[in-house]
């Protein structure tokens, strides 16, 4: 057991040094802008760039609507399956599962040559048409783990007999997801959000084949044309996939537990 | 089902208009599934059919196996394989590395907040790709990165004047693997938690040594999720670009960054040589996936 102790301490040892030279290399590097000295010029550069404020508020508000548009799909879905319809949940989750078996590229592919400007649905036609489609392919990249989440968030409830009571007291469906339901897995539901938006904020094939303005082509055409500033970048970005985790696992401890839950 | 459709008989034999009230009751009890089925019929059946009834078209609709066959064209073959090789050896490299670091933390011994934290980083990292991830490697690997100028300053090991490269085959697999073996030790965990005791103790009154036990217990039964989780991590790196394009730009020729290049600029001059390759890529992924599905309906009989 104790040369078991010992292998453990290695390998865990081999493991964060393979994590944390790069974050350090990365940081190190981020900082070596001014000839000669650590500075944190190449974050003042970054943060100050108006191509940065625009692209990053551009994914922002893409992200906020691929949650909201994500939450509108999935919560009255797995809400129904659960309550009405449980023989079609071997469909939906596979459907769920689908956007991981099919590469982003072959999606956004689909998309270009389906809903063209000469198409019967010109998406792509107008600027606006893009954005929607766009965010419609990122709650596409967001489904399998929305509906997971939104699907071990109901789990933890009586959907049925919070359902009923809510009938009894005179609600209709509308009243009963969005006051009822809804209230009762916001926390599984934010959890989806802040992981939809973990994904979405970088995300560079969609936005970059679909030519908008996006985070990620930013981030990727700062990588080909300088040195210094595409490291504070990768920092942070790295801060907000850690930023966007942790609030996961503080809502976590929010959530209800029962008996049931998988994890 | 057969106790379903008897009750539903029973109704339908007493009570009187038992058809209107179906009638009605049909739409609304598909009306909360609608907008989902809708949605992922319009923007991801129907695009992903498109492109795979038009890798057997030509340009005047007509079918063809030729785009198809198209793809054995040298410069095709050889993405297809670098794919391949990339893709394979970092699920491989991630898997093993992700397994022997889940062990370390759940059966070590180490302490309890070791484990917690190397959960919660495997998290993040398993969601650190794309291009920042790209950025990270060149400043650790690159020419000037941190840890090429240490190797040579301390060691007077200079990797580059050895052959490597960040933007080669290697370079590429060591970097995917930095969201392979967190994505690895995320999903294998549970697996290795879901070892009851139990097993180890009956193994032990049976007279069992610590390498049977191993052998003839442990491996069976983590095989399956094993094998399901490298296929996972497998199609994970096959289609991804982000990274491998903010790394190498096009000078090493993944299928993702052909198909990519082919979407921007019709680089091979026949639209529909993009559709077959898009074709090829759900092929690969999608068999992988199958795989998958199976090894994981095996592994979920024991960890219950």
């Amino acid at each position: 057991m104790k040369s078991g102790k010992f292998w453990a301490w290695v390998v865990f040892a081999l493991g964060a040094a393979y994590f944390f030279i790069p974050l350090i290399a990365t940081v190190e590097f981020s900082m070596r802008m001014r000839r000669g000295a650590y500075s944190f010029d190449a974050y003042q550069i970054v943060l100050g760039d108006p191509r940065f404020q625009a692209t990053f508020g551009y994914s922002v508000l893409a992200a906020v609507f691929t949650i909201i548009l994500g939450v509108l799909i999935v919560v009255p879905a797995a809400y129904w399956i659960r309550l009405r319809l449980p023989h079609l949940r071997p469909i939906v989750e596979f459907i769920t599962l689908l956007p991981l078996v099919i590469p982003a590229i072959v999606i956004v592919f689909g998309y270009i040559r389906m809903y063209g400007s000469n198409s019967p649905l010109p998406f792509l036609a107008t600027d606006m048409g893009t954005n929607a489609l766009l965010v419609i392919g990122y709650a596409m990249l967001a489904l399998p783990y929305m509906y997971r989440a939104v699907d071990t968030g109901l789990r933890t409830i009586d959907v049925r007999t919070l359902t009923e009571a809510a009938q009894i007291l005179g609600a209709g469906w509308g009243t009963i997801i969005g006051r009822v339901i809804l209230p009762n897995v916001l926390i599984a539901v934010l959890s989806g959000a802040f992981l939809t938006f973990a994904i979405v904020i970088g995300e560079f094939t969609m936005a970059s084949l679909l030519n908008r303005p996006a985070f990620g082509p930013y981030l990727q055409n700062v990588g080909a044309n300088r040195a210094y500033e595409p490291a504070a970048l990768a920092i942070i970005a790295f801060a907000i996939t850690w930023g966007c985790m942790s609030l996961i696992q503080i809502l976590s401890r929010f959530a209800p537990r029962s008996a049931n839950r998988p994890n | 089902m057969t106790d379903l459709s008897l009750s539903d008989h029973a109704v339908a034999g007493k009570t009187a208009p038992p058809s209107e009230a179906r009638a009605l009751r049909l739409p609304t009890q598909w009306l909360g599934v609608a907008p989902f089925f809708i949605f992922a019929i319009m923007f991801l059946i129907l695009p992903t059919l498109y492109l795979m009834l038009g890798a057997f078209q030509n340009d005047a609709g007509e079918f063809t196996f030729e785009n198809i066959a198209a793809l054995a064209q040298p410069s095709i073959v050889a993405a297809y394989w670098i794919s391949l090789k990339v893709s394979l050896s970092s699920a491989l490299i991630g898997a093993f590395a992700g397994l022997a670091i889940a062990i370390a933390i759940v059966r070590g011994g180490l302490p309890e907040w070791i484990r917690s934290a190397t959960l919660t980083f495997s998290g993040v990292a398993s969601n650190f790709a794309g291009v920042p991830l790209a950025f990270a490697f060149l400043a650790t690997l690159g020419r000037l990165g941190l840890a090429t100028v240490l190797l040579n300053t301390v060691f007077g090991l200079n990797i580059y004047a050895h052959g490597f490269n960040i933007l080669s085959f290697w370079g590429l697999t060591l970097t995917y693997v930095y969201f392979q073996i967190p994505l690895m030790v995320v999903i294998i965990t549970p697996a290795i938690d879901g070892l009851k005791k139990e097993w180890g103790e009956a193994a032990a009154t049976l007279g069992a040594t610590q390498a049977q036990y191993w052998r003839m217990v442990v491996i069976p039964v983590i095989w399956p999720s094993f094998l399901g989780t490298v296929i996972l991590l497998f199609a994970n790196a096959f289609g991804a670009i982000a990274t491998a394009y903010a790394l190498t730009g096009s000078s090493l020729n993944i299928v993702p960054i052909l198909l990519y290049a082919q979407i921007r600029g019709d680089v091979l001059h026949n639209a529909h040589l993009g559709y077959a390759i898009a074709f090829g890529m759900i092929v690969i992924t999608g068999l992988a996936n199958v795989f998958y599905i199976w090894f994981r309906t095996r592994s979920e009989r024991w960890l219950k």
